[in-house]
């Protein structure tokens, strides 16, 4: 058992300074399996920012209901408690023309605009804050609410959400397609490299099998090779994100402050990072696995 | 006599291409025993020794080596049968990317065997072969009797029953061969089975062993 571990760590600080005796090589390839990650690792973080912005913006499920011109009070305090009565509705706000007019003369830019006006030309308006975050019922109810007596206009605040959600789902689509031909990519990368690296150790591998080397022992090390490449691009693809994130944040602040939303990207945490790294080993010891298992047969002491 | 270390039936190896490098070999060696193989080159000596190591496998007949049917052996099982066996071939396949010494230590490594002891078996085995003051020369500086005593101390070092040497004297001056020759007597008097292809005349006359001669393939 200890002897097993053992061979298992001379097998791994073997390929390990192997990759170090040849730095530019392996920096190389490093670099181009990385590459290869980022362009799905990059939309994966947008996805994941995007989402956490709609969600973010999104923090309660409003609907406003507009009511007619000419709607009177009596009318008013009736669709009110229609509303109020409607399961999924947690609670229900009046806001006067008069107090949304207020409202508009306290923005910036807007008073002036709104100064200039004789009478005043906003509805009565109620906001439905809903029970629960569901677009699907937030859209269900706002035609609902639109069919009652003396309502001019229903707007759903979470429409836009729903629009942002589908991108999402599109996004989310084209990210896996990426990621699969990356991956696809990667494991043909290792499969050469480790042919190469097959035929540069040919003697290594007679010389082993002729003093009785099994072949699972001679198999290590280029399982660990291929491994360690991928982890390698992995960490690669990492550093080349969220150097990009931290350049894009700096221009996304600016934006951000024009809008006063956040904006900013998120950086990847290390529990993403690391599957991205096992993700990428995995994909190397499986190049590594079909080079081997194509090409160190081969091999034969003659 | 007890049963023989390694047996040959009826055995014949034919290439791709039809060439037949041995034709119908039987012979046999008990353990312990010194045996050269001679003949021409191309006479199959280089080929009998490879059947013995699971290097070629025989087109018919039987070839036994501590029991086993090398014939028939399972690829899986072939590590094993070689962990008992000392190769010294002629293309020395010395790894020009390592000491001499760490040159020894691969049959140790490969085996699983500690550290420890098998540096001082290595150590003990580049003693014997005179080269422990050269221990961490890389080997393409060594002189060709230097590489060819690394190659023996690399076939030894796992202390194998059987001792195959193909041509070991080849290249070297008489002085240099005749050092080999005496070294691999001295394997066999403590109790390894040598087999020695060789054309070597000189080393047949010194030692006197028992002499197989195969002439085109066949038993002469």
């Amino acid at each position: 058992m200890i002897g097993w571990l053992r061979h298992h760590w001379l097998s791994f600080a073997q390929t390990a300074r192997r990759l170090a005796a040849n730095p530019l090589a392996s920096l190389l390839n490093a670099l181009a399996i990385g590459v290869a990650l980022t362009l799905p690792l990059g939309g994966y973080v947008l996805l994941v920012s995007l989402q956490h912005f709609a969600g973010s913006a999104a923090t309660e499920a409003r609907i406003s209901v507009f009511l007619a011109q000419d709607a009177t009070r009596a009318e008013i305090a009736k669709v009110q408690a229609q509303l109020r009565a409607t399961p999924g509705v947690r609670s229900v706000e009046f806001i006067g023309r008069d107090a949304a007019l207020a409202g508009l003369k306290r923005t910036p830019g807007i008073a002036e605009v709104v100064a200039t006006l004789r009478e005043n030309p906003l509805p009565d308006a109620l906001v439905v804050t809903l029970a629960a975050r569901d677009v699907e019922l937030a859209q269900r109810l706002a035609q609902q609410f639109g069919k009652l007596q003396k309502v001019a206009h229903v707007q759903a605040d979470s429409a836009w959400v729903q629009r942002i959600n589908s991108l999402v789902g599109f996004g989310r689509t084209a990210v896996l397609l990426t990621a699969a031909l990356l991956a696809f990519a990667l494991v043909t990368v290792t499969f050469n490299t480790i042919r190469l690296q097959i035929l540069t150790q040919r003697t290594e591998i007679e010389v082993g099998k002729l003093v009785g080397a099994t072949d699972s022992y001679i198999r290590r090390p280029f399982f660990y090779l291929g491994a360690l490449q991928g982890a390698l691009g992995g960490l690669a693809a990492w550093a080349i994100v969220d150097l990009g994130i931290v350049l894009l944040n700096r221009d996304l602040t600016d934006l951000s402050a024009l809008y006063s939303v956040d904006l900013r990207l998120q950086l990847l945490d290390s529990v993403d990072g690391l599957a991205v790294l096992a993700f990428a080993a995995s994909l190397g010891w499986l190049g590594a696995f079909a080079s081997v298992s194509r090409h160190l047969h081969q091999i034969e002491p003659s | 006599m007890g049963a023989p270390i390694v047996s040959f039936t009826q055995v014949s190896k034919r290439y791709p291409g039809g060439y037949e490098a041995l034709k119908n070999v039987s012979f046999s060696v008990e353990p312990g025993e010194l045996l050269f193989i001679t003949g021409h080159s191309g006479a199959g000596k280089s080929t009998l020794l490879k059947l013995i190591a699971a290097i070629e496998r025989a087109t018919t007949g039987v070839v036994l080596v501590a029991g086993q049917n090398v014939s028939a052996l399972r690829g899986a099982a072939i590590p094993f049968l070689r962990r008992n066996l000392g190769l010294v071939f002629q293309d020395q396949k010395l790894l020009y990317d390592r000491s001499a010494f760490d040159n020894v230590m691969l049959p140790l490594i490969v085996t699983g065997h500690p550290w420890r002891d098998a540096a001082r078996r290595a150590r003990a085995a580049l003693d014997k072969v005179g080269l422990l003051e050269r221990e961490r020369a890389n080997p393409i500086t060594l002189s060709g009797g230097e590489q060819q005593r690394l190659c023996i101390a690399r076939a030894v070092v796992n202390r194998p029953n059987i001792l195959l040497a193909d041509e070991p004297t080849a290249s070297l001056d008489a002085e240099y061969a005749d050092a080999i020759v005496e070294m691999f007597r001295s394997f066999n008097q403590v109790g390894v089975t040598v087999l020695i292809a060789t054309h070597d005349d000189r080393a047949i006359r010194k030692l006197q062993p028992r002499v197989l001669t195969l002439h085109q393939g066949g038993v002469a």
